[in-house]
């Protein structure tokens, strides 16, 4: 059974449609991230997956049950980071960690979720004396304390210097370690390529793409060899670069003909994505 | 249960923590308390001594503080931080938590109302009250009706800066006219007429007839429904409109 399976999911705001009809399923144990720009529909429906809002339509099943009919017993199941990181500011990080823990029938020991979270050094600090980073890993431990099977992350490194991203990228990925399944939406693509198992490209409430990272990117097949002739730029594509290359350079030889800034590239993941996501806005 | 009194152990700690409540809700009826009580203290007011009087009135202010208005704050800035949309996502029932929270709250006042009789009894020699089980009924009535009033009002409320400001606007210009501070009977009567509306003034007369009177509950008929009934109002737009999540942008 997969841990999320969505049908023909929507949602409209008055007469604004957030989600129009979108499908996707996520397997046990993956890491699979709902990419897109924002306003794209990604919070929408983490949030009715996360039981927050009702939908119009479709069929919405998490950890085999509707989230509309959740009950304590599921909430047991899930771990939820949300965007904003609402803590009390006048506790410690354990104080914060053991009220959570309460929570939960079969809570994951507090001092193991420090750990998990590295707060180990902050673990007797008020809340409120958390630099942002920190603020977020606690926010991480919140989500992980009652020991989850699945776990929602909103956007988990929006506003993040370089550092702290690639230090949150490393205690997800001990997430992936310890066989939780984790839905993550993101507005960037790097993160995608760096955590996820598989990934939907959301746009305008739709998903226009949805692969591995490498299938998407593959999903554009054209190579481009771009050079310069007569001062005009000259762009071919082609799914055989290796021929068509061969062709361009014997002339240019023969020709005794140099091809001014030749170039040889695919697209990257990014210009697939932008591609995507642009053509659906217009 | 076992998730009520773990999330009221929790409640009560930050409750301490918080100095805003500690100093506004907690300590400052009880300032009051010493500095008016020594200024008209030893006057006669309505046919009691003015410090006894002034004790009626403090613990009335006392309810509408911490039951009203630091309740009401203490919950905008929990919807409006998100924190209230996150225990949403735990299995803590809705009902504990909110029976915790109040919990909390009544705990405060309790020790409110023991501070200023014992306050009463070391600086102005009030003794200790009779009819303690009328007066812990009348207590209890008023802390839940200000407790229903203050999660009914944070419907009203749209952003957590605007927390502190709707809420002083309404209960200290309540407190001062239904009489917490001095007797309104000097009032002028557009006063009077608004505090015949309010339901501190009913809570004050209820308070001030069971400690001050030796009068028993089961005659405050009048008072205790026009309490009860501002207490259900409460409780009636809060079960309408009372939301988890913080209002966008």
């Amino acid at each position: 059974m997969s841990a999320i399976a969505v049908r023909d999911l929507r949602k409209s705001y008055g007469s604004v449609e957030a989600v129009r009809g979108i499908a996707f399923h996520v397997e046990r144990g993956e890491v699979f991230g709902l990419l897109g720009p924002n306003g794209a529909g990604k919070t929408t429906t983490v949030e009715i997956l996360e039981g927050y809002r009702k939908r119009d339509g479709g069929v919405v099943e998490v950890l085999g049950v509707d989230p509309a009919n959740a009950r304590g017993e599921w909430r047991e199941q899930i771990g939820v980071v949300l965007q904003s990181s609402a803590m009390y500011d006048t506790l410690t990080v354990t104080e914060m960690l053991r009220l959570f823990a309460g929570y939960y029938r079969e809570p994951r020991p507090v001092d193991e979720v420090v750990e998990l979270a590295g707060l180990q050094e902050k673990r007797d600090e008020r809340v409120r004396r958390l630099s942002g980073g920190q603020r977020r890993r606690l926010d991480l431990a919140l989500a992980l304390i009652g020991d989850p099977e699945l776990i929602f992350l909103d956007e988990p490194t929006t506003g993040f210097d370089p550092r702290a991203r690639r230090n949150a990228w490393e205690t997800i990925r001990s997430l992936r370690g310890l066989g939780k399944t984790i839905l993550l939406t993101t507005h960037y693509l790097d993160e995608a390529e760096q955590l996820a198992d598989r990934v939907a490209v959301l746009a305008q409430g739709r998903i226009v793409a949805s692969g591995t990272p490498a299938e998407l990117t593959g999903a554009v097949p054209a190579t481009e060899i771009r050079y310069r002739e007569n001062g005009r730029e000259i762009v071919l594509e082609t799914d055989e670069p290796t021929r068509v290359l061969h062709d361009l350079t014997t002339r240019a030889l023969a020709e005794s003909r140099e091809l001014e800034g030749l170039q040889v590239r695919r697209p990257s993941l990014e210009e697939v994505y932008l591609s995507l996501t642009e053509e659906e806005s217009e | 249960m076992r998730l009520f009194w773990h999330e009221l152990k929790g409640e009560l700690l930050l409750y301490v923590r918080s100095r805003e409540l500690a100093f506004f809700t907690f300590l400052l009826p009880m300032i009051f308390f010493v500095l008016l009580g020594s200024t008209y203290g030893d006057d006669t007011v309505d046919g009691v001594k003015g410090s006894k009087f002034l004790l009626a009135g403090m613990i009335g202010y006392g309810a509408i503080s911490i039951a009203f208005a630091g309740l009401a704050i203490v919950l905008v800035i929990r919807r409006e931080s998100g924190i209230l949309k996150r225990l949403r996502a735990t299995p803590l029932p809705a009902g504990a938590y909110v029976a915790a929270v109040l919990g909390a709250f009544l705990t405060a006042f309790a020790v409110e109302v023991l501070g200023l009789i014992v306050l009463g009894r070391v600086l102005f020699d009030i003794p200790f009250p009779d009819r303690i089980g009328s007066l812990l009924l009348a207590l209890l009535l008023g802390a839940l009706a200000f407790c229903g009033l203050g999660i009914g009002v944070t419907a009203l409320i749209k952003s957590a800066e605007g927390a502190s400001a709707v809420v002083n606007a309404i209960y200290l210009p309540a407190a001062f006219i239904a009489g917490a501070f001095f007797s309104p009977r000097h009032f002028p009567s557009v006063l009077r007429a608004l505090a015949d509306v309010l339901p501190l003034t009913y809570f004050l007369r209820l308070i001030r007839n069971v400690m001050l009177h030796g009068h028993v509950i089961w005659s405050q008929g009048t008072n205790v429904a026009v309490v009860a009934a501002w207490g259900l109002l409460g409780v009636i737009i809060a079960l309408r409109a009372f939301r988890w999540e913080p209002h966008e942008g």
